[in-house]
């Protein structure tokens, strides 16, 4: 902040005599056109994909595409295998996410980090990861088969692979969501009788709903997505473990066309789904619920 | 009437609280901010756990570190009302008020507290007041055996406040519960408390009914805190039977009070009047110092004024009459048999 921008610099110039006043005035409108041009071509980069998946093909051509069973196939096991991963991370990641925030101990942080560690991997190194450890000759095969539990190439296999990338998007916003909950509000719903379960219920988990519906359209947007760990761990079967980002790549040596219709079906879901999530952080209750220690008297 | 032992130390950052209080009225905790005061409130709450100590009510323990016992907050019958209120935003005035009330009706709280016309509405909606009535009437749903304030009135305007303390001290009465109350106003708790305690740095410096204090502070800290002018100076033996004290800034006072050494001399705003004139024939009797008129407060019918170290508080007749004004020069006079000693 210490030193002045370019065009201030060249103004006090031109002020002191240096240069002609119109100088300054080129050289900021230079730099103004620079800042719309990168602009540009950066939204048009962004864009274009887009527009191309719809602009390619008509839309009724798009339509007439769905009545193939490739894509019906890829949309139900999709549509199924994420509803139940959802439904697995919901219920095992709220509780983790509760425990992470409200509880100090030892090593804390780092199992933080570990949560978010499968964020940053590569897909094909969670894929790898999945077979290790859960593929018939992984970690826990043995004791899987001992169960008759093959996972490999299965549509349980599609679960796990989603639930595994997309668990921590939405572990992650849960723990900032519990953590900024005011601890005050806990304390009050424990002084007037509330045990800790009847607390979390009444208090914490209604204080949290944005927050973690939130987490959750990111997750979903992201198992929505999967496609790396899914491939290597579950593999590509038809109706079983094919999902719409497996089809998409399965179809688009084959058929252009179908796999252009799976990913404009892709790109309405995920566009509504960010919609979704910032309507859902954005929106004001009509009762809002800020603290309020510092709102005047009436 | 109901019985609360609390005797606990509890430490905190740069020092532990260490407190023992039997409760059966309403006492202040007072203090600076940090002293512990909202601590000691957690401690009997069950919000915190002391390292050593002891919470019983009526002899029955909810904490007894002896026995590695601690109920949960839950099982505590305390009801606690916090600086903020902590009104659970998301429920309405009713549903905040039934959160612990198990099933018992709400609506005779609602009437008793003047919010039934608020009951679907929402915390944010509501005045300073209003927020305070609210937090009251959840906390007495619950029932509690002991009641607990934390800073009841810091959050209101200062119009909202006498009123508001009024009631309070009203409804406290009514009630008779074991209380512990907790402000950083020393006024406020005698306004509101049976007993008064300052607390400093976790412990406490002294305990008693708000006269008590006034009249015999055990120590400086107690003396200003509880609102008097404190002059530091250098006591010996005088003649006949007051003390004489010698003033850093020269000048020498009488107090009735017997001290050697390092002392600080104790007089209230009230037992200080002030003239105009030096009067000629004052004895020993009656200090006088001369000062410079600062600043001139009006406080209801009465002005505090400022004469050079000292505070003096007069009728707004009485400052009229001598036409103080700031910068004049006026005298400051109080008997020796009104000031007190008080080691530093």
């Amino acid at each position: 902040m210490g030193t002045p921008a370019p065009h201030q610099a060249g103004a006090e110039k031109a002020a002191r005599g240096g240069l002609p006043a119109g100088s300054a005035l080129i050289r900021r409108s230079l730099a103004a056109a620079g800042v719309f041009a990168a602009a540009a071509v950066a939204l048009a980069f962004l864009l274009l994909p887009i527009v191309a998946i719809f602009a390619r093909v008509s839309p009724g051509e798009l339509l007439a595409q769905f009545s193939r069973p490739v894509v019906k196939d890829a949309l139900i096991v999709s549509l199924k295998t994420n509803a139940i991963a959802q439904a697995l991370v919901l219920l095992l990641g709220t509780p983790t996410a509760y425990l992470l925030a409200t509880r100090r101990f030892r090593g804390r942080s780092l199992l933080v980090v570990l949560v978010e560690l499968p964020l940053v991997l590569p897909p094909a190194v969670a894929g790898i990861g999945l077979i290790a450890a859960f593929g018939r000759f992984g970690l826990l095969g043995d004791e899987l088969n001992a169960f008759g539990i093959q996972l490999g190439l299965t549509q349980a296999a599609v679960v796990i692979a989603v639930a595994y990338v997309s668990s921590p998007l939405y572990i992650r916003q849960a723990i900032a969501t519990f953590e900024a909950i005011d601890p005050n509000l806990v304390a009050a719903a424990r002084t007037l009788g509330a045990g800790r379960t009847r607390t979390f219920f009444r208090v914490s988990l209604p204080l949290s709903r944005r927050g973690l519906a939130a987490g959750e359209a990111l997750a979903f947007a992201r198992g929505l997505g999967e496609f790396g760990a899914t491939i290597m761990f579950a593999g590509s079967l038809q109706g079983v473990t094919q999902t719409l980002p497996v089809a998409i790549y399965q179809e688009f040596n084959s058929d252009f066309t179908t796999a252009l219709a799976m990913s404009a079906l892709l790109v309405v879901v995920s566009g509504a789904l960010l919609v979704a999530l910032r309507l859902t952080l954005q929106w004001q209750p009509s009762k809002p619920t800020s603290r309020f220690l510092f709102a005047p008297s009436r | 009437m109901a019985t609360l032992e609390a005797d606990f130390t509890l430490p905190l950052r740069t020092f532990a609280l260490d407190l023992a209080l039997e409760v059966s009225r309403t006492v202040a905790l007072v203090g600076p901010s940090g002293a512990g005061k909202s601590s000691a409130l957690r401690v009997v709450a069950g919000l915190a756990q002391p390292q050593r100590g002891r919470v019983a009510l009526d002899g029955e323990a909810w904490l007894d570190t002896a026995f590695r016992l601690s109920l949960p907050p839950d099982r505590r019958c305390v009801g606690l009302v916090f600086q903020d209120y902590a009104l659970f935003p998301h429920l309405s005035v009713r549903a905040n008020v039934a959160f612990g009330s198990r099933g018992r009706a709400v609506d005779p709280l609602l009437e008793r507290f003047r919010i039934g016309h608020l009951a679907s509405a929402h915390p944010a909606e509501l005045s300073g007041g209003e927020r305070q009535r609210v937090a009251l009437a959840r906390t007495l749903a619950r029932e509690p055996a002991v009641l607990l304030l934390d800073e009841p009135l810091a959050a209101l305007d200062a119009h909202t406040k006498a009123e508001v303390r009024h009631e309070l001290a009203e409804l406290l009465r009514e009630l008779a519960l074991p209380t512990v109350l907790v402000t950083h106003d020393y006024e406020d708790a005698a306004a509101l408390a049976d007993h008064v305690g300052v607390l400093v740095e976790g412990r406490l410096r002294q305990l008693g009914t708000p006269a008590e204090l006034v009249s015999r502070p055990r120590d400086a800290f107690v003396a200003s805190f509880t609102g008097a002018n404190l002059l530091r100076g250098r006591a010996r033996r005088g003649e006949g039977a007051l003390t004489a004290i010698r003033l850093e800034s020269g000048e020498d006072l009488y107090s009735a009070d017997e001290a050697e050494g390092e002392v600080g001399v104790v007089v209230y705003p009230w037992e200080v009047s002030v003239a105009r004139a030096h009067a000629p024939d004052a004895d020993s009797a009656l200090n006088v110092v001369r000062g410079q008129v600062g600043s001139l407060v009006e406080v209801a019918n009465r002005v505090r004024v400022r004469v050079g170290p000292l505070t003096a508080e007069v009728t707004a007749a009485s400052a009229a009459r001598l036409e103080l004004a700031a910068g004049g020069v006026a005298y400051a006079t109080f008997k020796a048999t009104g000031t007190r000693l008080v080691p530093l």
